[in-house]
């Protein structure tokens, strides 16, 4: 990558430094902490599934129990591998038991080694079958290797009706998108379990069950085969579920989840202790899986201005590009998130935003950037909507952006309809064809309003992060430095299930990916292992399998 | 005399409508002409196909030109639309509001229900309102809560007791399958519940709500499309002083 900016790389390792510094005490609570849904997702990897009669899922039964028993400190999968052993039966049956009404946190414990050996059992096929789906997503990636569009071209389907999605998805996957991304129902952040089975009902979208997400990757199977180019699955490891559906993701081959380390705080009010253990556990879950993030600094422009908070975007970024490291994701695997979210009337914006996605571009060189149209501004005017995103997928293009979420010109009116989607494929395929080597050709005036504003917004970040590390992440998020949302640390949804993590606390999945990635102990801290080099050592290990990106 | 008027393309009266659909079949002649027919047979006549193709197998896209069948008698239409005239701007609010109410006036608004959507609640509500219309937090003379998104109607009606709010602002964006009327109407029904829907101005507003829907649930107005922060903020104080007047 040519450098067009001419950034300072002292400012740029400055600001990863103070990341890393604001990212440590964060990082030191996640290691002595778990929650309701971490353990939740841990069971689900070893096997734990199904729902009762009322819909409840097994795992949240097996963990309101423990939790009401006052158990839940020592990890559940320690009193799940016991009952298997107490029942001598397999997870299927003993799943059907537990929804039939057997209370696992009654059973007397037994031998506990055994115990233990089988749940060490249960965590490696788990994660083998994780790893197994890793394997076979990059098999099929270097089988169909260059067939994909650059930028990948994302596509939202969102119907509330799995089978209607999957109509759409393959039509929308025939004209050439390679992301197919199920939006959720409004409702499921908030929710405090996963819903189970194939489902037909949503509002704004289709709910996140594993069978969904079954239904769905088989229908892109059979798409990818007969278009001979890989089309990805994305869904959304956000919300009061993040490691659940992060598991659900690695266990049915998704290949790319929107997984933000402050997006639950800030836009839905989750509890930030709640969050950050979350999100930790479910990149971990990611990382193992190759599955690529999308982070959400998008979000910050829909409720923040577009220029004046351009800052905040990128140190953003950075957090999240740290907090990733530290669960064990890769660069590749970073889909950093922005947006061209600045007011159309302005007059150079088009300059502003091209700069922005220049800097990205040059700041994380490795990373597959995800960039999100307008749609702040975007009206009922669908003929200046059209226009607009062709102003967007022209800046994508040209600043080499890694995954490209399309505009839908009826943005402001409807989910998109399967004409809306056709008419932003056929526009960006129309944009980035006509400028596909522009990006070589071009280069910008030292002294120009683009690499002016560059190195502006880059030191109001280094300002940004210092204020930042001089007040703590959480006073930060308390005072409303992000997005303008104020959220106290002991406020949001699902503190209640945030529990410190016992002397005897036992999690073999944990351990194991942990091992797996290649992070430390939890004794040590984690982020101690990884420095702010990380864009040579990190990277290396698994660039063979950077695929399409 | 009835003033007949129709869509004008580039002749008075000559009815050109453009259209854009898709259809759930396979592109190909029989697949433009079905598009031809379908268009003559809402009351279009002379339609045109000007532009078809395939989006899938199974799917396909058109493009047409048709003559409208009809006019509409202009002078007998009446607008359904909260605002009257012109809005006054937020420096005439506030003097207003000094003049006429001579306190601050309390606005509680909430993107209600499971609705994540802060963009219509913020556009009216944040001190930067929306496209060079100020938000409600900046106006001098009113005390703005904003509750943000996914708020319960039970918080909402508690928080707008607690700061003993004149009126409450309910944002609905997601109309998918009608969420937002049961949503809506509960919120009335509480604060009737409650015996204290007469001492809230109650306003609803959303892309893709009317004044009319607005009103049949309950409502004092509606706002939909196009709105802004000094169309509520006018039609709230005004009503604000018709009711103390009232109340006299």
């Amino acid at each position: 990558m040519r450098d067009k900016l001419g950034l300072s790389r002292e400012k740029i390792d400055r600001a990863r430094i103070l990341a890393e510094k604001i990212s440590a005490p964060i990082l030191s609570f996640v290691g002595k902490h778990t929650t309701v849904t971490v353990e939740r997702a841990t069971l689900r990897l070893a096997g734990c599934d199904g729902a009762d009669r009322e819909g409840v899922p097994v795992p949240n039964l097996v963990v309101d129990q423990l939790a009401q028993a006052g158990r839940l400190e020592g990890g559940a999968l320690d009193w799940y591998a016991n009952a298997l052993l107490r029942e001598g039966c397999g997870t299927a049956e003993l799943d059907a038991k537990i929804a039939a009404g057997l209370r696992v946190a009654d059973l007397p414990l037994g031998d506990a080694g055994a115990a233990r050996r089988k749940g060490e059992e249960l965590a490696k096929a788990g994660l083998d079958r994780v790893a197994a789906n890793r394997d076979r997503r990059d098999a099929l990636l270097e089988r169909w290797k260059g067939r994909n569009n650059d930028p990948l071209l994302y596509l939202i389907v969102a119907t509330g009706n799995i089978h209607e999605d999957v109509k759409q998805a393959r039509a929308a996957a025939s004209r050439g998108a390679d992301v197919i991304a199920v939006i959720r129902t409004t409702a499921q952040s908030l929710l405090d379990y996963v819903p189970y089975g194939a489902t037909t009902e949503g509002f704004g979208g289709t709910y996140a069950t594993q069978e969904n997400f079954r239904i769905m990757r088989a229908a892109l199977d059979e798409v990818s085969e007969r278009e001979g180019r890989y089309i990805r699955l994305t869904n959304y490891a956000s919300g009061l579920c993040m490691p659940e559906i992060a598991a659900m993701g690695a266990l049915e081959r998704l290949d790319m989840m929107l997984n933000d380390s402050m997006y639950g705080i800030l836009f839905r009010d989750i509890n930030p202790y709640r969050t950050f253990v979350d999100q930790n556990f479910s990149r971990m879950i990611n990382a193992a899986a190759g599955i690529v993030i999308n982070t959400g600094e998008d979000n910050y422009l829909t409720t923040s201005d577009a220029v004046e908070k351009a800052y905040t975007v990128l140190a953003s970024q950075f957090l999240n590009e740290r907090l990733a490291l530290a669960a064990g994701l890769e660069p590749w695997q970073m889909g950093l998130g922005h947006a061209f979210e600045m007011d159309p009337t302005l007059e150079d914006g088009f300059l502003l935003e091209l700069s922005q996605a220049q800097m990205a571009r040059e700041i994380f060189p490795e990373h597959p950037l995800k960039y999100m149209p307008p749609t702040k501004f975007m009206s009922g005017d669908i003929f200046k909507g059209l226009a607009m995103d062709t102003m967007f997928n022209f800046v994508s293009k040209a600043t080499e952006q890694g995954i490209h979420l399309l505009g839908m010109l009826t943005e402001a009116i409807h989910t998109p309809f399967m004409m809306d989607r056709h008419i932003a494929v056929d526009n960006a395929k129309y944009v980035m064809g006509n400028i596909a080597s522009l990006a070589d050709e071009i280069e910008f005036r030292a002294d120009g309003i683009i690499v002016r504003r560059a190195h502006e917004v880059l030191d109001r970040t280094l300002a940004f992060l210092e204020e930042i590390e001089a007040k703590g992440l959480l006073d930060a998020i308390a005072e409303g430095l992000f997005a303008d949302v104020k959220r106290p640390r002991d406020g949001g949804k699902g503190l209640e299930g945030l529990v410190a993590k016992g002397e005897e606390y036992w999690n073999p999945v944990e351990r194991l990916l942990e091992e797996r990635l290649g992070l430390a102990a939890p004794e040590a801290h984690p982020y101690d292992r990884r420095t702010t080099d990380h864009l040579g050592g990190a990277a290396a290990g698994r660039s063979e399998t950077k695929g399409g990106f | 005399m009835a003033t007949i008027v129709k869509p004008y393309g580039d002749t008075l009266d000559d009815g050109k409508v453009q259209f854009s659909f898709s259809l759930p079949v396979a592109d190909g002649p029989k697949a433009h002409e079905a598009a031809r027919l379908l268009v003559e047979s809402w009351g279009f006549h002379d339609c045109e196909v000007v532009h078809s193709q395939a989006m899938s197998e199974d799917f396909s896209f058109f493009v047409a030109y048709a003559k409208a069948g009809s006019g509409i008698d202009f002078d007998r239409v009446v607008a359904d639309d909260a605002r009257e005239g012109e809005s006054m701007t937020m420096d005439e609010i506030d003097a207003f509001v000094r003049d006429k109410i001579g306190r601050k006036v309390v606005v509680v608004g909430a993107c209600t229900g499971f609705d994540a959507h802060t963009v219509g609640i913020d556009a009216i509500m944040n001190m930067k309102g929306y496209n060079h219309h100020y938000g409600l937090e900046r106006y001098a003379m009113i005390e703005a809560h904003n509750l943000g998104a996914q708020v319960s109607n039970e918080r909402l009606v508690e928080y707008a007791a607690k700061v003993g709010a004149d009126a409450i602002l309910v944002s609905q964006v997601v109309t998918q399958k009608d969420v937002h009327i049961a949503n809506m109407t509960q919120l009335i029904e509480l604060l009737e519940a409650r015996g204290e829907r007469s001492r809230y101005v109650c306003v609803a507003g959303g892309p893709r709500l009317s004044n009319k829907l607005a009103v049949e649930l309950g409502y004092d107005v509606g706002f939909g499309r196009g709105s802004y922060a000094n169309d509520v903020a006018t039609w709230v104080a005004k009503r604000l002083v018709e009711k103390t007047l009232a109340g006299r």
